[in-house]
């Protein structure tokens, strides 16, 4: 760390070992949290799950992961080479990047920037143009019916959560997540403003393209929708791609709502996870419970409730905030 | 040079004989524009493998292990159906104890399909859990079919003249308990599924069948029962002990999706009194008709039995000469004509609507082809 | 107005309601069994593929080579052949399943006249090769029979053209002297059953008739 400092500057060995430690927990959650959504999965359709590979299944996602690394790059004929090899790229590494300015605890901050929450925000729409070059891509038509719905879902659910993102700004009046946090030290935001939780709840789940509202990736319509020609190492990182998103919503969301890292006894980093692990868990939940929404039906919802409540909400915010 | 003209606005999409949501070899030929299907054309005879051609080499109880192939799902009927035929052919009159053991198992698998029906088509929708409870709780159900006829599934189990074999009391007991549960569990499916917002929504005013299309397309069972028209072949033309129970068709009234499910989780619920009752009056007696020979020679003549399955109707049409073999046997098969209104159904919808409308109409396609 | 808050309630209300009955089969304990880790007993009318009964009496099996159920087997896989090996019995000396072309019917089973057959509940019967499938239930029989410590039985030769003369031979003799005491009784009788006496005339030629073909056959063989 020293040795860093002298050639970078305090800053630059911070962002470095940061983002060291940013990859090595990304490939430690996807494997916790694909072996948690199977067992989650399993639980509640009243079976164990892997069994089989370590104690309860849990290296199951190492094996997995060997699997897939062995497998065949297979690139189809006709598909627009550059595109299909940059998209899985493209949809992972702005999820990498959001780790950047996500407040673990009170130091544990890689950049505490002032225009933390819109870099996130921002970060978050480019997956949408991944999808949007892999489903174009793949020369399938299942592929590029998969892209056009996500990108329509993924455009209309930015909107809501985009509204009660505001809601919580306007209460908190800076974009630094850890101002944020800090001003949740009495009450928690889920308590004063409960519709922006749920609505930015579900706008997450409709972001991270998980069911209910996962008609990219059918599975009983489309056979796989947008990722249906990757194989291998490039499913694998869509996939990393999508569990790392879900973490990325669910942080955002304790930040905003949940207070971040405060809690009593244990030390912040520790009631973080906990939080975070916590939305993750009903995430799932919604997967394993509910059917999928049907195209229209997806798109209605977000224009026709969700984004009224969401103006409605930011209206009383602002009427509440200026009468006081 | 491929020429592309302004005109052309439709592409063909393939639903696929190896597709997860077709439930079996089925395919459909969709012709597409944009999201909107404006053409769907069912393609079968996948599965063809020729039983009515078996029939005629083959004796009238060398048939009887075919009769469960053609619907897996609810081989007893199919069996009961055929009996009853040969049994009309013959003059036999099947005891009391048989009738009701007959009719004990025979809604035991009606259960078991509507549940299988019910897995699947959640499945289809999105849902994953729903089909494992409803897995499990025909788990139980198999477990005490097995125990009197030795199989789970394709059950070769009546006779012509009555069953071979009798319950016991374990039997007796274990359906029992299994009636409790089940009115237990069908809370939780309504909670889980029935009121669900979204299943609702992607369910009501889709899918609507009125009540002439049903008379046009000659569609039986569940499909004009949820279009509002009562007509079950157990209370129209009663056969077996079926005028001994008291139980009623469940109707809906507009025709959707949302009306045929609901029918189906009713007459399981039906079933269950059904069951009830017939384990309740049980009469001690012989099981099998007396006098049965052993090489079965029916006399010359046309027979036409018609029985209800979880489907609509099955009818067994069997051509005698008086001989040991059957000169034509035809099963008419409920899925056949269930099928067939598909294609009117289908214009206009999302790609995903028409899974919801195929899984509704309960297709089996080795039925279709058999 | 009021309608659209009121949709949006009651759809809210019943998205709760059916994670609540999600939430409560987590908590539920499992209802798969693990096999092969776990087993699970068979019922007792399972079906496997079919074996000989052991009868408890006479240690052995019960079969007369009658060949009714190959005859009714709708799939035609059982071959049967017999030898006798006195003219009153006869036993089966090659009894093979094919058992890859059986639906599990149990028309063999109700059609077999001694009742030698049974459900062998053997349910891993999977195979890599067809040839596996066929089964020789004798030679099962034999396993079963040493396994239990009872006597073995073993299975015959196919005849030779001797055996055959001599089976042939002292067959003709039983049926003779069959013959001889139903004339015997014919003539005992004659006055009180006319329409007999002329049945059991008829029945005298018919039984000579028999052995005489009955050599005619063998030696063909």
């Amino acid at each position: 760390m020293e040795l860093l400092a002298q050639f970078l500057g305090i800053e630059g060995a911070r962002m470095i070992v940061g983002l060291i430690a940013v990859i090595a927990l990304v490939s430690v959650n996807a494997l916790f949290l694909i072996w948690m959504e199977r067992k989650v999965a399993a639980h509640m359709q009243l079976r164990p799950g892997p069994m089989e590979v370590g104690p309860h299944g849990a290296i199951q996602t190492v094996a997995d992961a060997l699997k897939l690394m062995g497998k065949e790059l297979i690139t189809p004929d006709e598909v627009d080479k550059p595109i299909f090899w940059l998209a899985p790229i493209v949809v992972f590494l702005p999820v990498l990047l959001s780790f950047l300015v996500v407040p673990f605890s009170q130091t544990w901050i890689i950049r505490d920037m002032n225009v933390g929450i819109v870099l996130i925000l921002a970060f978050s729409t480019l997956p949408v143009l991944a999808i949007l070059m892999a489903g174009w891509a793949s020369n399938n038509k299942y592929a590029v019916f998969g892209a056009i719905r996500s990108v329509a879902q993924n455009i209309a659910y930015e909107i809501p959560l985009l509204i009660t993102v505001m809601s919580i700004i306007l209460m908190v009046g800076s974009f630094k997540l850890s101002d944020i946090v800090a001003a949740q030290s009495q009450y928690w935001y889920v308590l004063l403003q409960p519709l922006a939780f749920i609505i930015y709840i579900t706008c997450g789940t409709a972001e991270t393209n998980r069911a209910p509202f996962d008609l990219p990736e059918a599975e009983s319509e489309l056979v796989a929708g947008f990722h249906t020609e990757y194989s291998g190492m490039r499913f694998a990182l869509f996939f990393l791609a999508e569990y790392t998103n879900m973490f990325i919503v669910s942080a955002i969301a304790t930040v905003l709502f949940l207070g971040g890292w405060h809690g009593p006894f244990l030390p912040g980093v520790i009631w973080f996870l906990l939080k975070v692990y916590a939305l993750i868990f009903l995430m799932m939940w919604f997967r394993w419970t509910f059917p999928r929404v049907r195209f229209d039906q997806l798109i209605t919802f977000a224009w026709k409730i969700l984004i009224p409540l969401a103006f409605a909400n930011l209206l009383i915010t602002a009427l509440v905030l200026k009468l006081r | 040079m491929i020429e592309y003209s302004l005109e052309e606005k439709t592409y063909t999409l393939n639903l696929g004989p190896q597709h997860p949501s077709t439930h079996g070899v089925l395919r459909v030929l969709l012709e597409m524009e944009g999201e909107f299907i404006t053409k769907a054309e069912p393609v079968i005879g996948y599965g063809h493998r020729g039983h009515e051609h078996m029939a005629e080499n083959r004796n009238y109880l060398q048939f009887l292990p075919n009769m469960a192939r053609v619907d897996y799902l609810h081989a007893l009927a199919f069996n009961q159906g055929y009996c009853m035929a040969v049994e009309k052919l013959m003059g036999l009159a099947v005891p009391e104890r048989g009738e009701f053991i007959r009719v004990i198992t025979a809604e035991l698998n009606r259960i078991s399909s509507h549940l299988v029906w019910l897995g699947a088509y959640l499945l289809d929708l999105g849902a994953f859990t729903p089909i494992l409870y409803c897995f499990d709780d025909r788990e139980n159900l198999l477990d005490l079919l097995d125990r009197i006829t030795g199989s789970r599934l394709t059950y070769c189990f009546f006779r012509p003249g009555g069953v071979p074999q009798d319950l016991d009391d374990e039997f007796i007991t274990g359906t029992r308990a299994f009636i409790k549960r089940l009115r237990t569990r069908f809370k939780d499916y309504d909670n889980l599924v029935t009121k669900n917002v979204i299943f609702i929504n992607r369910t009501k005013d889709v899918g609507v069948i009125t009540k002439d299309q049903c008379v046009k397309y000659g569609l039986t069972g569940p499909m004009v029962r949820g279009s509002g028209i009562a007509y079950d072949i157990r209370k129209s033309e009663p056969y077996s002990a079926y005028p001994q129970f008291d139980f009623v068709i469940p109707i809906g009234d507009k025709g959707d999706i949302l009306d045929r499910y609901v029918v189906r989780v009713r007459e399981m619920e039906q079933s269950l009194r059904i069951i009830e009752q017939a384990l309740d009056k049980l009469p001690n007696g012989p099981i099998m008709a007396e006098k049965v020979p052993k090489r079965l020679k029916p006399a010359a003549g046309e027979v036409y039995q018609a029985v209800e399955t979880a489907r609509g109707e099955f009818g067994c049409y069997i051509v005698s000469q008086g001989d040991i073999k059957p000169y034509r046997i035809k099963l008419r098969v409920p899925s056949f004509g269930n099928l067939s209104i598909l294609p009117e159904l289908a214009v206009d919808t999302l790609v995903a609507d028409l899974v919801a409308i195929l899984g509704s109409i309960d297709v089996v396609v080795p039925e279709i082809d058999r | 107005m009021i309608n659209y808050f009121k949709e949006i309630a009651v759809g809210f209300y019943s998205l709760l309601a059916g994670m609540a009955v999600t939430i409560r089969y987590f908590v539920k304990p499992i209802v798969t069994v693990q096999y092969p880790r776990q087993q699970l007993t068979m019922s007792p009318r399972y079906r496997g593929h079919i074996e000989l009964l052991i009868d408890p009496e006479t240690g052995t099996h019960q079969c007369i080579a009658c060949e009714m159920c190959a005859r009714i087997c709708p799939s035609q896989l059982i071959q049967v052949e017999g030898v006798k090996l006195d003219p009153k019995k006869k036993v089966p000396l090659k009894y093979v399943i094919e058992y890859y072309y059986c639906s599990l019917c149990g028309l063999c089973l109700e059609s077999c006249p001694t009742n030698a057959l049974q459900w062998s509940k053997e349910y891993l019967l999977a195979n890599f090769h067809r040839e596996d499938s066929v089964y020789d239930l004798l030679v099962r029989l034999q396993k079963q029979q040493r396994a239990a410590g009872l006597p073995v039985t073993p299975i015959p030769e196919p005849p030779t053209a001797e055996q055959l003369a001599e089976m042939a031979a002292k067959e003709a003799q039983i049926a003779e002297a069959k013959a001889k005491a139903a004339a015997k009784k014919a003539a005992e009788a004659p006055a009180a059953e006319a329409p007999g006496a002329e049945a059991k005339p008829a029945e005298a030629p018919a039984a000579e008739a028999k052995p005489a073909e009955a050599p005619a056959e063998e030696v063909k063989e």
